[in-house]
């Protein structure tokens, strides 16, 4: 049984971000796995799940689903356990050492990596298009922040828009996965949910063709002929 | 030509002349009304343009996420007289001065943009009477406008502000956290308690963000842990609107359990302006079109029932109507700059309501749509061809269309009034 966790979709659930968990528990199905999908409420402890999810959020939203999770204090572990965990834009965020708040404070992430997101320039708004790995994300960004590496690895090479810093996006560090691309990035990108997938199960899978696929394509292509910073 | 627009000293006349001239020259042009544009170079002209233009009148301002279109024609209708209004849709400050401009008419009843809803108010000091109504908040087009928490907030400091410089009439339907939110500081407020299927952006507490407890679903009524709680209600709608220890039964032409509160509210308005509450009820429910929303149509020999939906929320409201009287249904999605560029929000809307239908995915975001669908388990067809389109649909049926706002455009423009 496959278990897909979305956490505190109450707070970290600004904008589509549930269809994540539906693109890999939909996905895992059609390939003949058993897989659920719960909504963890900020009341609940962490259950056991093989992939986590961390949403996008405003910022009172996002430091108090942060409190809740250092207090939970199990997410690292269950990650070196070899849980996968894959959270997009204010989670992206989260699971760094500290990120920026209103009135220019910052406050303490969760640690899991060394990303440090600062208040950016300018809110960054727009196609998002980030090579991985020589596959192709597309999706939409919306944030403020503008987050430095410091030596942690990122999800891949940004060529349209700025994700973490305008040269990188997101994170990618064993079972740690993350973007910019915020709400339901993996509805976009097939390919990147079946990775997940394929990590979660611990095994290769077949080719699930939908018609994903073809939104896939059709966006890296609209995306493409778009110049290079919005 | 509109009579002169009263009360007016020479910088507000020269601003309301070249607004009547972009006008005319964008008319001339072929290039539409010109409303917008004409009202920009009238505040560029007098940045006190929109005071001078509601000073004096009997003012009733409309705004929330859904329904401000649709609330507002359904308020002038309960006044039951004649009233200027921003009928094009331009509800920001631009369209409301190119309205106002237009026609001097003693009441004004103007659907404002929620953004521009506190600079709205601060502007209708000098008006001879004050009122807003406020439907609702929820997530809209996040890639031009604030996070919803935020435009709460903004609202709660521009709602309290000019309620304390000026006496107004505050309709708010508290049901919704946020609104509740927004009117948390302002005395007298009119609280109404309407019927809320979208919950999404009500499950934490706009002040603390601890999770709100729904304590009833009929009215909505809620609270938190914190102590934030709405106000008592003096108007509930269930079945019928109870105000004030009455009820009237509202008897809509229009369709949907969202348009019955869009009408209760606008009851509850005109009620407070001194219309009975008998009278209002019976004049919003000889509504049948707001804006060619609701319209039937005809195109390419078929037979069509217009929807807009915008956002999550609106897409709920409407999958209850069009899922209950199941007719072939078309979803027509845009993402251009006015609809929001980002249609991620398609997974905030219950789709799988749907299971069991043909969904014809419609707009430059049919692929968006196509997969949404697919991943909530209802079938979906793309349109590919708008020549052949119509010949794939039934001809003996009315066909349901549930478009957001530049897709909705183009429905009105290639299709007719039956």
């Amino acid at each position: 049984m496959l278990r897909i966790a979305v956490i505190y979709p109450e707070l970290l659930g600004t904008y589509g971000d549930g269809g994540n968990g539906l693109v890999l528990r939909e996905r895992a199905l059609r390939r003949g796995f058993e897989a659920t999908l719960v909504s963890v409420s900020i009341e609940e402890s962490l259950p056991d799940a093989e992939i986590y999810l961390l949403g996008g959020g405003e910022d009172g939203p996002q430091r108090r689903a942060t409190d809740a999770l250092r207090t939970d204090g199990t997410l690292a572990q269950r990650l070196d356990d070899g849980a996968t965990l894959f959270a997009v834009c204010a989670g992206l965020q989260i699971i760094g050492q500290s990120f920026a708040v209103e009135g220019g404070d910052t406050y303490p992430g969760l640690g899991l990596t060394a990303l440090e997101t600062v208040r950016g320039a300018s809110r960054r708004v727009g196609e998002l298009l980030v090579d991985v790995d020589g596959n192709d994300l597309v999706g939409f960004e919306n944030h403020g922040g503008h987050t430095i590496s410091h030596g942690a690895n990122p999800l891949g090479v940004v060529r349209r828009g700025y994700g973490n810093d305008g040269e990188v996006d997101g994170i990618h560090e064993g079972g740690l996965l993350g973007t910019y691309a915020h709400g339901p990035v993996l509805a976009m990108n097939p390919w990147l949910a079946d990775r997940l997938l394929a990590r979660a199960l611990g095994r290769e899978l077949e080719p699930l063709a939908t018609v994903a696929d073809r939104l896939h394509t059709e966006r890296v292509r609209v995306v493409r002929q778009m110049s290079r910073v919005p | 030509m509109p009579s002169r627009p009263r009360h007016l000293d020479q910088r507000g006349r020269l601003a309301v002349r070249a607004l009547r001239s972009v006008n005319a020259t964008s008319r001339a042009l072929g290039r539409g009304s010109g409303t917008v544009a004409g009202g920009r170079v009238a505040l560029g002209i007098d940045h006190d343009i929109l005071r001078k233009l509601l000073r004096g009148r009997d003012v009733v301002l409309v705004s929330g996420t859904n329904g401000k279109t649709t609330t507002t024609a359904l308020v002038r209708a309960a006044l039951g007289v004649n009233s200027a209004s921003n009928i094009t849709g331009a509800n920001m400050a631009a369209g409301i001065v190119a309205a106002l401009a237009n026609d001097n008419t003693a009441t004004c009843v103007l659907e404002v943009d929620e953004p521009w809803l506190p600079t709205v108010m601060d502007a209708a000091a000098d008006a001879a009477s004050r009122s807003v109504v406020l439907l609702n908040l929820s997530r809209d087009q996040l890639d031009r406008a604030s996070e919803v928490r935020q435009l709460a907030q903004r609202w709660q400091t521009g709602i309290t502000k000019a309620t304390q410089s000026a006496s107004w009439r505050v309709i708010a339907n508290v049901a919704d956290p946020l609104i509740a939110y927004a009117v948390r500081d302002v005395s007298n407020v009119i609280a109404c308690a309407m019927p809320m299927t979208w919950r999404s952006d009500a499950v934490s507490c706009p002040v603390c963000t601890r999770p709100l407890v729904f304590t009833s679903d009929t009215p909505p009524m809620w609270t938190c842990t914190c102590g934030f709680a709405p106000p008592t209600p003096a108007a509930v709608f269930g079945d019928t609107l109870h105000v004030e220890g009455r009820s009237v039964p509202l008897q809509m032409s229009l369709p949907g359990r969202f348009n019955e509160s869009n009408a209760a509210m606008a009851v509850v308005a005109a009620h407070a302006l001194d219309v009975s509450l008998a009278d209002a009820a019976d004049r919003v429910s000889r509504v049948t079109s707001v804006a060619g929303r609701f319209d039937v149509r005809r195109w390419g020999e078929r037979t069509f029932r217009l929807l807009l939906a915008k956002n999550p929320a609106g897409v709920e409201a409407l999958i209850e109507t069009v899922a209950a009287e199941g007719r072939p249904l078309v979803v027509s999605i845009n993402a251009n700059l006015a609809d929001g560029r980002d249609p991620s929000w398609l997974y905030d809307a219950p789709f799988q309501r749907l299971q069991g239908a043909t969904v014809w995915c419609d707009g430059s975001r049919a692929l968006d749509l196509a997969t949404r669908l697919d991943y909530a388990g209802v079938a979906a067809q793309l349109v590919t061809d708008d020549a052949t389109f119509p010949h794939c649909l039934p001809d003996d049926a009315v066909i349901d269309v549930i478009a957001n706002y530049t897709a909705f455009a183009q429905w009105l423009k290639k299709s007719v009034p039956c």
